[in-house]
């Protein structure tokens, strides 16, 4: 016997009936309403009513880039410098595809962006329509989350919902497909407050107190100590880093942090240790590895971190706090995983290490800063200058000398390769949010256009890409907007006609065969910045760097500085992949480098 | 012994990253993940999978609660237990995602597939066809005078006999539907 029982459908949560207004200015009104007031794209078919909605209002500011992977990048620059959602608007098909890079590479790094896509009208979504691509088939995998808005009355719900997912728990990047029919459509407007959440998207962040309290009796009883820190600090705000400051300084332990965690402790204090990992230093590596007890947080035990992870800090027990479940034990097993936001779970580890009255062992800790002083000697991060040939290191010391002169807040970004890794053990990082730079996907040609969303950001700052002349060639057409908007972006070339980090592995690794990693018909970046419209300068010797970087500091536009140095330098020091970090490389002598070991 | 001869494996391997991780026991779970019922959350569990190189044996889903815009995916996947807890915590970062409850470890649970086979065949074959079908309590839902079509419920493992017995038979077609599971006594998930 079947029984069917015909359950009525249930009335639909109500939600205040609103007055109705086209879908593109309920895309408007919900980034205003979402503390939006810049927007980075670039407009196509599938956009237009969106883009003219934009054109008849004046709170939200378009800021148009010359291709959407730079509008993309852009948006991280400007979220990851005020701590913001990001937001980003382009077109269906190429303009989805081309944002595919940007999407990627904010989800590797987590960073919160909003990306807007148009798409064809729906009653042409399948038909392999004039610029029809399955954005949400293909960003799937490159999304944090993604919508697609088939109906004009979820549109306000989606839009808000958007930006929740965007920058809570661990934040990263959500695309918005909207087809055309519905940014024309009319329909109801939703503000944040009255609008209806389809998914209970609620990340812990709260820590668990028994864990912290366990964890701070561990800190508590450890000889040699090391915290290890990451983006997820930064994420997290500038309470975070505050927080960790207090603690470290109330442990006395040593702090070392991976290349997105730069700023979050400041490089300037005696406890730093400098950068850990493939290009870290020498006693920040050796401190992961010869410790006993490890304080994560909020790093993910990437593997240019840890290096060959079966040799990964052998005799530690490790506390790892992170905000993404999927993160603890991932890589490296750990002895105590704490789900947690990075602030909420410093902050408790402050006031259990108060209130328990904990102390250090003095003795025990003495001793071990004794050994981390031993490698410090070692001075890992010395290199052979020379008075004809610009080293690159010498370049960025003498960036670093002029900024430390400078008043203005200054901001860093890179490119990614030799450049980025020198960027990271020469240049001051002494706040958060100072430093962007493609960690986790390592997207060459990030830099320029994330600088420009950070220029944006803070008109008054001094934002600085230190460039490689391969990496900055992918993205040199945003040159054309720092141009349009009058951006004083310094891009700080360190030109040596070569992929260097490929050029590297090559000599290292590859028996010396330099397959195509030599640039040949480089352009003359002073006569290219001038095309653009900005400002070109050169240094071909050390005696001319000093004015040359002096220059840069004040011009009032874009300017390129094609820094001309040593072909043949080599970034150390450098665990090679797959080895463990008491096996690293110090000797910028290839002759040395044991090639029997790889 | 053994020792030396991984150094040595290692040396010719020409490879610059390291050995991969120590070869673990392979197990299999049965996880039932409650999702909401919305365009695509199925290709975001598949895609999960896939992309980070995860496998799966089986794979049901069917939609709940209608009222709630519930799914519930029922999920047999293997792996060691590293990468179990992996796959669980990477579907639980999922966004439609909002119950991830792993019955192979959380309690005692019953799983059941159905199947359709269709035999093909006369004579003495159709008899035996039916004894059999008999025995494995499979009925009949079709039958021509030289064809059946039986159903069946019950583990994997039944399923996989019988189809085994009606091969000789004339076993001509099979639809299996993926494990269903759920577990014993009180307890639910999703709440």
């Amino acid at each position: 016997m079947t029984l069917t029982a015909v359950k009525p459908e249930p009335p639909e949560p109500k939600q205040k009936p609103a007055k109705e207004i086209s879908g593109a200015e309920i895309v408007i009104q919900a980034l205003i309403d979402q503390g939006v007031d810049t927007i980075f794209g670039y407009p196509g078919g599938a956009v237009l009513p969106i883009y003219d909605a934009l054109f008849q209002q004046k709170k939200i500011r378009h800021i148009l880039a010359r291709h959407e992977q730079g509008a993309l990048h852009a948006a991280e620059g400007y979220a990851r410098s005020t701590g913001k959602v990001g937001a980003a608007l382009v077109t269906s098909g190429p303009g989805a595809t081309n944002a595919v890079t940007g999407l990627t590479d904010a989800l590797m790094d987590s960073i919160p962006v909003v990306c807007i896509t148009g798409q064809v009208p729906t009653f042409l979504i399948g038909t392999d329509a004039f610029q029809e691509a399955d954005t949400t088939g293909i960003t799937r995998a490159c999304t944090k989350h993604n919508f697609l808005v088939k109906d004009i009355n979820d549109l306000s719900n989606v839009m808000h919902e958007a930006f929740h997912v965007a920058r809570s728990g661990r934040p990263g990047p959500v695309v918005i497909d909207i087809p055309k029919d519905i940014q024309f459509a009319q329909g109801p407007y939703y503000t944040p407050k009255n609008s209806k959440m389809s998914h209970r998207y609620t990340p812990q962040t709260e820590p668990d107190m028994e864990l912290i309290e366990l964890a701070v009796e561990m800190m508590a009883e450890a000889k040699r100590p090391v915290f290890y820190t990451g983006g997820g600090v930064i994420n997290s705000g500038p309470a975070a880093s505050k927080a960790l400051r207090e603690l470290v300084r109330l442990t006395g332990y040593p702090i070392t942090s991976t290349l997105m965690g730069l700023g979050a402790f400041p490089a300037s204090d005696q406890q730093w240790l400098g950068m850990v990992g493939m290009h870290g230093t020498f006693e920040a590596n050796w401190s992961m590895h010869d410790c006993d007890v490890m304080i994560n947080i909020g790093a993910r035990f990437d593997d240019r971190v840890t290096g060959r992870t079966d040799k990964f800090s052998p005799e530690s027990r490790k506390i790892h706090v992170d905000i993404d479940p999927s993160s603890i034990n991932k890589n490296i097993h750990v002895d105590l995983g704490i789900v947690a936001d990075s602030t909420k779970a410093l902050e408790a580890m402050i006031k259990v290490w108060k209130k328990k009255g904990y102390k250090a062992d003095h003795k025990a800790l003495d001793k071990w800063w004794e050994q981390i002083n031993h490698w410090r000697a070692v001075n890992c991060l010395a290199y052979k200058n020379d008075k004809k040939i610009i080293k690159p290191q010498y370049a960025l010391q003498r960036l670093r000398h002029f900024l430390a002169q400078d008043k203005r807040q200054q901001f860093i970004t890179t490119e990614v390769g030799q450049h980025q890794m020198w960027a990271a053990q020469f240049l001051p990082f002494d706040e958060p949010n100072r430093w962007m730079t493609s960690g986790g996907l390592g997207t060459m040609g990030y830099g320029l256009p994330a600088a420009i969303g950070v220029q944006i950001a803070h008109p008054k700052g001094l934002v600085i890409d230190v460039a490689g002349e391969a990496s900055i060639l992918m993205n040199i057409q945003e040159m054309s907007s720092a141009v349009q908007y009058r951006l004083p972006v310094k891009v700080f070339i360190l030109n040596n006609q070569w992929m260097g980090m490929v050029r590297q592995w090559q000599q290292l690794l590859h028996g010396e065969r330099y397959s195509e990693s030599y640039t040949d018909s480089l352009p003359d970046f002073v006569k290219l910045a001038e095309a653009y419209g900005g400002i070109g300068l050169r240094a071909k010797t050390p005696d001319e760097l000093d004015d040359v970087i002096k220059e840069m500091m004040h011009t009032p536009k874009v300017t390129l500085v094609d820094v001309c140095v040593d072909q043949t330098e080599n970034c150390f020091p450098m665990i090679p992949s797959g080895k463990a970090h008491n096996e690293m490389i110090l000797s910028p002598d290839a002759e040395k480098f044991d090639k029997t070991l790889v | 012994m053994a020792k030396n001869n991984t150094q040595r494996k290692d040396r010719n391997n020409k490879s610059v990253y390291g050995p991969g991780p120590k070869e673990e026991a392979i197990e299999s779970h049965t996880l039932a993940i409650l999702v909401n019922n919305e365009p695509g959350v199925l290709a975001r569990v598949i895609g999960l999978f896939s992309g980070r190189g995860y496998n799966i044996e089986s794979l049901t889903v069917a939609e709940t609660d209608h009222a709630e815009h519930l799914s519930r995916i029922t999920i047999v996947c293997k792996g060691t237990p590293h990468v179990i807890e992996q796959i669980k915590a990477q579907l639980g970062r999922l966004v439609p995602v909002l119950k991830v409850s792993d019955l192979t470890i959380e309690s005692a649970f019953v799983s059941r597939e159905l199947a359709l086979v269709k035999v093909v065949c006369t004579g003495d074959k159709r008899i035996e066809a039916l004894r059999i079908a008999d025995i494995f309590r499979a009925r009949a839902v079709d039958s021509t005078l030289e064809s059946f079509v039986f159903e069946l419920t019950g583990a994997a493992e039944k399923i996989n006999a019988f189809i085994d017995l009606m091969r000789p038979l004339g076993l001509a077609d099979v639809s299996r539907t993926g494990v269903a599971a759920i577990s014993r006594g009180k307890e639910v998930i999703g709440n």
